[in-house]
């Protein structure tokens, strides 16, 4: 299978389906695992790490996924193909530009991949859209399972599965989940969220972009302790208090600015819409950003009909016969938010484009988007 | 506000300071903060939040000189590697660092320090029955703390049918 096959399409996962996929982008549960027998990879000569690559692939090459599986070996991939990788939330950046013998392997539909040899001998994640992270922790469950009947993981009585990290000991458990919350940034609220999120333990960060930096308004919240609590506690306090609390909230910011701040809310897509729909030259940053007020636009149509009038004109346009017809689809922004990423838009023009070329071609496919 | 010394992107570091009692504010944008050498990192990376944990912790001064010393037989590690790292250099470093390691552990993991969650399909009967104890001992500590003696009650049973 070759990358251009899956780079013209969005994941499964940011369909803009399953449970409260207005706010919440994705659910994912990532397993951090070690070989036993062998040492961490900060250890490990080249021939210890090609060993470890060898035993684990072989164990998931056969995973009974239902669904086609690749590997593509990192260390001799094109860069552009690992920065598709990362765009695509497949490897991490940190995997992408390691040292050594390392892949990954990946289900054609993406809601599987494994890293090998990333901080960790192997760390799997599920991925699947909307909020359903009981789904995803069965999946990888059973996944790991699988895997453990090939291959003997580190693991101490007292301290679970052995990581190379002490942040990860334990149950070795990620849970993340990505979220659109444009209106609580817009309402100013943003920080409080930040603020009860690391009372919590947990982390927030962005989910374009690096480190802290929340482009187009999403985040990814995950748990930081994995030692002492059960697979299970976890995923349960994500799916049955925190998330929830989190989408009501933004929510009700959503509601406060139809509202209360109408003015506010139909000038920021207003302005959105003009910009993207005559901009001949846009960055990354600034689509991310504008796409996302569209995206909220179009998320609050669908929960509460007509609204304002810019949302009004977003998602319903006339046709040549005057009559109205369906405006801009979620799948749509969310197609151009990741189809016009920098790596995206190389691998599916088959060259490699300099900074001005990607925003070329970036605001050419955004306009022909909206102007359809 | 715009940056005092570039004067040209908005200002996103504030700094106070007091110095003799007199009062100097500093407004500047990231770039010009990393070339003063006062940015603050966005985020700290959490290895370099561990290894900063460890570098101030051990109060007890023989074991930081004991385990300053110690040499995995396995791998040939250190602590001062795990100081620079943050990453250790094979399972068996778990053990041999245990006494230096635990304060961190504890830290990172909001006071625990024990495993109760899944087990190993391969693990003997023990291993399971001792994360299996551990698990409802876990458990029954949150239910004295958030005092729901009733869930207490069933927590200790149970603990005392398994043991």
């Amino acid at each position: 299978m070759k990358l251009t096959d899956i780079s013209g399409n969005i994941n499964e996962w940011f369909d803009g389906t399953g449970p409260l996929a207005d706010v919440v982008i994705s659910s994912r549960i990532r397993l951090a695992r070690n070989l036993a027998g062998h040492k961490f990879l900060s250890r490990c000569s080249n021939t210890e790490k090609s060993a470890i690559l060898e035993k684990l692939k072989d164990a998931l090459m056969e995973l009974p996924l239902g669904d086609e599986i690749f590997y593509i070996g990192i260390d001799k991939a094109p860069v552009l193909d690992r920065n598709f990788l990362v765009e695509r939330h497949l490897i991490s950046r940190h995997h992408a530009f390691g040292k050594g013998p390392r892949g990954v392997v990946i289900a054609k539909r993406e809601f599987f991949t494994a890293m090998i040899n990333e901080e960790d001998h192997l760390r799997i994640q599920v991925l699947k859209g909307g909020l359903q992270l009981s789904q995803c922790a069965e999946q990888i469950n059973q996944i790991d399972d699988s895997i453990e009947n090939k291959v003997d993981y580190a693991f101490s009585p007292r301290y679970g599965y052995l990581t190379a990290c002490p942040t990860n000991l334990g149950t070795g458990i990620r849970v993340s989940v990505m979220l659109h919350l444009p209106a609580l940034k817009m309402t100013g609220h943003i920080e409080k969220f930040f603020n009860s999120a690391r009372s919590m333990n947990l982390a927030v960060r962005g989910l374009f972009g690096e480190g802290t930096e929340a482009a187009g308004d999403f985040y990814q919240i995950s748990n930081q302790v994995t030692l002492g609590i059960s697979e299970e506690d976890i995923v349960s306090s994500f799916e049955k208090t925190i998330i929830p609390e989190i989408v009501e909230y933004e929510n009700a910011a959503r509601n406060q600015l139809v509202d209360k701040e109408a003015n506010l809310l139909d000038d920021k897509i207003s302005r959105a819409m003009a910009l993207l729909g005559n901009a001949q030259l846009i960055s990354s940053q600034e689509a991310l950003f504008l796409l996302s007020h569209l995206r909220m636009g179009i998320n609050i149509h669908e929960r509460m009909g007509s609204s304002t009038p810019a949302i009004d004109r977003l998602c319903t346009r006339k046709s040549s016969g005057k009559k109205k017809s369906e405006g801009l689809s979620i799948k749509t922004i969310n197609r151009l938010f990741m189809l016009t990423l920098p790596a995206h838009l190389q691998l599916n023009c088959g060259k490699s484009l300099d900074p001005a070329g990607r925003d070329t071609l970036r605001a050419q496919i955004i306009r022909s988007a909206l102007n359809q | 506000m715009l940056c005092q010394v570039c004067k040209k992107d908005e200002a996103t570091i504030h700094l106070t300071e007091i110095t003799d009692g007199i009062r100097v504010e500093m407004h500047l944008c990231q770039t010009c903060a990393s070339e003063e050498g006062i940015a603050a990192k966005n985020q700290i990376p959490l290895n370099e939040l561990l290894s900063n944990l460890l570098a101030v912790q051990p109060a007890d001064e023989d074991l930081a000189d004991n385990s300053t010393k110690l040499t995995c037989d396995n791998c040939g590690f250190t602590l001062d590697e795990f100081r620079r790292d943050g990453l250790l250099g094979c399972p068996n470093d778990y053990e041999v660092f245990e006494k230096a390691l635990l304060p961190l552990i504890e830290k990172t993991h909001n006071g625990k320090t024990k495993h109760c969650g899944k087990v190993l399909s391969k693990a003997p009967a023990d291993t399971k029955k001792q994360i299996a104890l551990a698990a409802l001992q876990q458990k029954l500590d949150d239910a004295v703390k958030s005092e729901d003696y009733e869930l207490a009650a069933k927590l200790r049973d149970k603990i005392k049918r398994l043991g």
